[in-house]
């Protein structure tokens, strides 16, 4: 018999007999009742208090902000996609700026010495955000692989204000995550970080050391 | 099932194992640095999950996590089942493991089919409860670990000392002198400097890989989801960059739906180190498809049983599958506090530790275990899932004695004939009142005769004597005496 069928039996002629499964009541996971003023203010005071930095900008001048996050910074390598509206619009912007983009939809495995020791950001769009815990969700695409958010040493993530919701079980309820999740769905709370050595904080252990939300009003 | 030997076998290393518990225990309690270590730690831990569920209902909230993980429970066989079809739909390739043993053969074969050198593991108990490094290490595999903590405890040649923060017995001091000694960098106290350090060791490490190996937090049946909860991002390079991914978990691990992640989620980053969420939540559901530009080519989901559908048979023993490993238990633990991790011997240590190793090595290696509690039952109430702990702990000990279902692997191996005798004696004493007060009363008469050395009892303890009048010799008394005056 093989171990898959051997584990199966014995838990099919369960020694006690078959168990009731129970129902479970969820709602205590939603329905927070905040305005958008609110849910805006409690995810920037989240993201906030773990090292995140959020900075407001009206749509309209998005790129601007970005340029002088850029030049702020000092980053002049900045990887991205192409085809999402965000990389459309922040390459058009940055066309002409002193900023070498480097192409992120392409096989990692034809850049990673670059993506790991000579990109100094990645910018990505992302699905939204949860006031709860001050998080955003990002469902990577080939135009924004999954490596983008986590490799350079700062990831720029654009986050419009009306994608900020309540909890993350009311993302995963309205966005129907249960009926079909793409290869990596990622939620994240702030930069990379560690408290193993005597638990002193210390950003950008494996992931980015900082993360910047541009919040586009 | 299989034995594990316990400890790391490393020349010159101290090896802990759970049958020397007394010793090790005492020898933690005598070494200030220890004590120090953990009371802060733990000190810490406790304030920031109590502020962490400040907002919230938290009895709604922990009563709806034990029923997500009784459901999953109550289902498992067809569970599992909805698990493989849908992971199998997804790409994932899955395999089942009777126990540690079979496990790590299956892991080296996956392994050796791609021939693999170099291993980069994400956190997993699981495989330390399987001792899968060294398992891969006689194959010439070498199987380095990644997250920042469980890199230390390996450069030090020790196993984690807590199940979320295994370097938690080490000072920065200590730190100091491992990353200087072990990996050649400049001496430094330097927190930012020593994870910098690691870090660019590392990133060398995750190119060259040729498989990545984490375990799962939970793993969703509805969808094929593989869920990892990190801080450092570890997980996230061991799980993206290598062409392999092998996640290996235990067979309870598995939840229904995609929307009971959300509860367990709320409670296992507050429970765990009081975040409201870790960085990262990192969801697989699949290898790499066709168009997209990174990730594994080959994803494996490895089913792990070692013990678990024998802890599934009894309906009290149950509970202890609903864990989900957040450590809560043990930061909260009066004994864990004071004697640390190491001194338990066992891969899980503190209260989740002493109630699970006893069905993964026996009773007669661990019957110590239950006993290291006060039964003060904090680990039951903090405890996210409601697992009553303390309720578990008495129920071993009933085993080890044998006295309970006989259904755990060693019962009544800490029977000893004295013993029985001499509670059956009592518990004859004690539902015959005559005998009793006949007993009260030659015991207090003879109180002056009674040894000052009880045993270990009296080690840090006056023996007590026997009042040379009961209780309820002194209340007959009184009373006699009211009704005279009166």
């Amino acid at each position: 018999m093989s171990a898959r069928e051997t584990i199966l039996g014995r838990l099919r002629r369960r020694l006690d007999g078959p168990l009731t499964p129970p129902v479970s009541d969820f709602s205590v996971m939603s329905g927070r009742g905040w305005s958008r003023e609110e849910r805006l203010r409690r995810f920037t005071a989240w993201i906030t208090s773990v090292h995140g930095e959020v900075i407001h900008t009206p749509r309209a001048d998005w790129t601007q902000a970005l340029a002088r996050v850029l030049a702020d910074k000092g980053i002049r390598r900045l990887a991205l996609g192409r085809a999402h509206p965000v990389a459309a619009e922040a390459r058009a912007a940055l066309a002409e700026a002193e900023v070498t983009l480097v192409d992120a939809d392409r096989p990692v495995d034809a850049w990673r010495e670059e993506l790991f020791f000579r990109t100094e950001a990645g910018l990505t769009s992302t699905g939204g955000g949860v006031a709860e815990t001050g998080s955003l969700w990002l469902w990577p695409t080939p135009d924004e692989p999954r490596l983008l958010s986590l490799v350079p040493p700062i990831h720029i993530a654009v986050l419009d204000a009306e994608a900020i919701e309540e909890t993350l079980f009311d993302v995963m309820e309205r966005h129907a995550w249960g009926q079909g999740m793409p290869t990596n769905a990622l939620l994240i709370s702030g930069p990379s970080k560690t408290a193993d050595i005597e638990q002193t904080l210390a950003y950008g252990v494996h992931g980015p050391r900082e993360l910047v939300v541009l919040l586009r009003h | 099932m299989s034995v594990e030997t316990p400890g790391v076998q490393t020349p010159g290393v101290q090896t802990f194992t759970p049958q020397a518990f007394h010793r090790q225990a005492h020898d933690a309690l005598g070494n200030p640095q220890i004590r120090a270590n953990f009371r802060s730690a733990m000190d810490g831990l406790m304030g920031k999950r109590r502020e962490a569920f400040a907002d919230w209902e938290l009895e709604a909230l922990r009563e709806l996590g034990a029923s997500v993980r009784l459901r999953a429970l109550a289902q498992l066989p067809t569970l599992l089942e909805r698990l493989e079809a849908n992971c199998q739909a997804n790409g994932i390739r899955v395999h089942w493991a009777e126990d540690g043993e079979a496990a790590c053969r299956l892991i080296r074969e996956l392994c050796e089919a791609r021939g693999a050198k170099a291993v980069i593991k994400g956190k997993s108990m699981v495989t330390e409860e399987m001792h899968l490094n060294a398992h891969l290490e006689t194959a010439g595999i070498e199987a380095l670990e990644s997250d920042l903590g469980e890199y230390l405890v390996q450069l030090n040649d020790q196993t984690p000392s807590h199940i979320i923060m295994p370097a938690i017995h080490l000072n920065t001091d200590e730190i100091a002198d491992v990353m200087h000694d072990k990996t050649g960098i400049p001496h430094t106290r330097d927190v930012d400097a020593m994870t910098a350090a690691a870090r660019a060791q590392l990133r060398e490490r995750f190119m060259a890989a040729d498989v990545g190996i984490t375990g799962v937090n939970f793993a969703v049946a509805e969808t094929g989801t593989l869920c990892l909860v990190e801080n450092e991002g570890n997980g996230r390079m061991t799980t993206t960059v290598p062409p392999v991914h092998i996640a290996v978990t235990g067979i309870e691990k598995v939840v229904e739906q995609l929307r009971d992640v959300a509860p367990l989620y709320a409670l296992l980053t507050r429970s765990a180190t009081g975040q409201h969420a870790t960085t990262y939540l990192n969801m697989i559901s699949g290898p790499r498809k066709s168009d997209e530009q990174g990730g594994p080519e080959e994803v494996h989901l490895v089913l792990v049983d070692n013990g678990r559908s024998a802890i599934y048979q009894d309906d009290e023993l149950l509970d202890t599958l609903r864990c989900i490993r957040c450590g809560a238990c043990m930061n909260h633990c009066p004994v864990y506090t004071r004697v640390g991790g190491h001194s338990y011997g066992t891969t899980y240590p503190g209260p989740i530790g002493s109630i699970l190793m006893p069905h993964l090595m026996g009773l007669e290696a661990t019957k110590d275990l239950p006993t290291a509690s006060s039964l003060c039952g904090a680990c039951g109430e903090v405890c996210p899932v409601k697992i009553p702990i303390p309720a578990l702990l008495t129920r071993l000990r009933r085993e080890a004695v044998g006295e309970g279902r006989g259904n755990v692997p060693g019962a009544g191996s800490k029977r000893t004939k004295t013993e029985a005798a001499a509670w059956k004696a009592w518990q004859w004493l004690a539902t015959h009142p005559g005998a009793w007060r006949g007993a009260a009363g030659v015991a207090g008469k003879l109180g002056p005769l009674t040894p000052g050395k009880l045993g270990p009892w009296s080690d840090h303890r006056v023996a007590p004597k026997p009042a040379r009048h009961s209780l309820h010799a002194l209340v007959k008394r009184h009373r006699s005496t009211i009704e005279e005056e009166s």
